[in-house]
């Protein structure tokens, strides 16, 4: 036996692609929006969502056994937040300016649908450690498409990727032109609808009749 | 006691709500000295970069030592009022009619930074913007944000938007205009201009506001003649 037993690994890899957060839960849909207009921080809001789903499945998995249940939901709100705002104000001390490309960030991973959706259905009735294992699954799963969508829309929209220019001047010059419609968000739900098509047409157990 | 019990539901989440409160605010109160010190360094590469010089943030204090010869505040009438400039709160001090200036000297020319603040679409902008000592034309600026859109409103703090500011003009046959943030080709050809940002129209029009309304406050001082060669202002 490995370091992960083979259910420890469907919960560590489903949530890459047969049971991802995005393109087949619908979840976390808005910041998937907000966020990709450019591959960069799409980047860094797929690290910070992993890391911030994996260490609040944690707590939560460990407190679940004295969790009131009318209070539940509260109760995960406050940890997600409080372990978000702590991250923060370390980065703010330590890693100024990673903290003043988060900072925008922070509220959205606060509300972000993953986090919530994997506190209230997994952690709640899981072991830490499998918890953690699908906090980072899941993360991961979402930030994957992020990067997908930040990639197709920093290209098409603006011809650079990481802020570096990749479509040659001579393309400009035979008369391209950088599709601005791609940097508004309506057209992510276009590239996320595309993502969930191609990934559908792959996986015939997820078409629904 | 039982788990579902008004009792244990109160206890838990006031117990939860204490314990959470004192963390956080132990961790802000331990790194509260980190953190300022780190603001001032962003401020001082903010004021620096007005006048195109990035340096990284653990040589900020030096570079800002070495060029910045003076701060000073001035009143509504372009009078010089005493002040420290740096550390003071440019929101604050713009609603007291006291508007910050900071005096650089680059290669033996004198420039004026000016210190701008406005609203943006999520939250506060401001930015520096540097003149030549012939208080109209720009020499260079920076704008900063709190909460602007990442990749539409965020790209104002880019040089690919703030470069173009340099060689504008304040002034129009002696007439104060500002300069304009404007949709390509949408200039009126009444002021100098720059390009907006695609997609990022709230902001774009929010610092073309921004510039308008803070450098018209500073139209007195910049018309003012008291000026001296080596740039000190006459009190």
């Amino acid at each position: 036996m490995g370091l992960l037993t083979s259910k420890q690994k469907e919960i560590l890899l489903g949530p890459l692609s047969k049971n991802n957060p995005v393109v087949v839960q619908m979840l976390g849909i808005c910041s998937a929006l907000a966020v990709t207009s450019k591959l960069e921080p799409a980047i860094v809001m797929g690290i910070s969502v992993t890391v911030v789903v994996a260490f609040a499945n944690v707590i939560i998995s460990l407190l679940r056994n004295t969790i009131p249940n009318r209070i539940r939901i509260i109760v995960q709100l406050v940890v997600a937040a409080a372990l978000v705002t702590i991250v923060s104000e370390v980065l703010k001390a330590f890693a100024f300016e990673v903290n003043k490309q988060l900072s925008v960030f922070v509220g959205l991973i606060i509300t972000n649908c993953i986090l919530m959706g994997r506190l209230e259905a997994f952690a709640l009735a899981n072991r830490p450690w499998d918890s953690f294992l699908d906090g980072i699954g899941n993360g991961l799963g979402y930030g994957i498409i992020l990067v997908l969508i930040g990639f197709f829309r920093e290209l098409f929209g603006s011809g650079s990727l990481l802020g570096i220019k990749v479509v040659p001047q001579v393309f400009y010059d035979w008369g391209y032109v950088d599709n601005g419609l791609v940097i508004l968000p309506p057209m992510a739900l276009f590239i996320v609808a595309t993502i969930i098509w191609v990934h559908r047409s792959r996986n015939k157990e997820l078409q629904e009749n | 006691m039982k788990r579902d019990s008004n009792a244990y539901t109160v206890i838990y989440a006031s117990v939860m709500v204490v314990a959470v409160a004192v963390m956080l605010a132990f961790t802000s109160q331990s790194l509260q000295s980190l953190q300022k010190a780190n603001e001032d360094n962003d401020k001082r590469r903010q004021i620096l970069r007005s006048i195109h010089i990035d340096v990284p943030a653990n040589e900020a204090e030096d570079a800002y030592k070495k060029l910045i010869n003076d701060a000073f505040f001035v009143d509504d009438a372009g009078e010089k009022t005493e002040g420290d400039a740096f550390a003071a709160d440019a929101i604050k001090t713009f609603a007291e009619g006291k508007y910050p200036v900071f005096v650089a000297n680059v290669k033996g020319q004198t420039k004026y930074i000016m210190a701008l603040q406005g609203s943006g679409l999520w939250g506060p902008i401001w930015g520096y913007i540097a003149i030549d000592d012939d208080r109209n034309t720009v020499f260079g600026a920076d704008f900063s944000h709190t909460g602007e859109t990442p990749g539409l409103g965020a790209e104002i703090a880019t040089t690919y938007f703030s470069a173009p500011f340099a060689g504008k003009h304040l002034f129009r046959n002696g007439r104060f205009c500002s300069i304009a943030v404007v949709k390509p080709g949408k200039q009126d050809g009444e002021q100098d201009y720059v390009d907006g940002i695609s997609g990022g129209t709230i902001t774009s029009s929010a610092v073309n506001r921004m510039l308008f309304d803070c450098l018209s406050a500073y139209v007195a001082f910049l018309t003012s003649n008291e000026i001296k060669e080596d740039g000190a202002v006459d009190k």
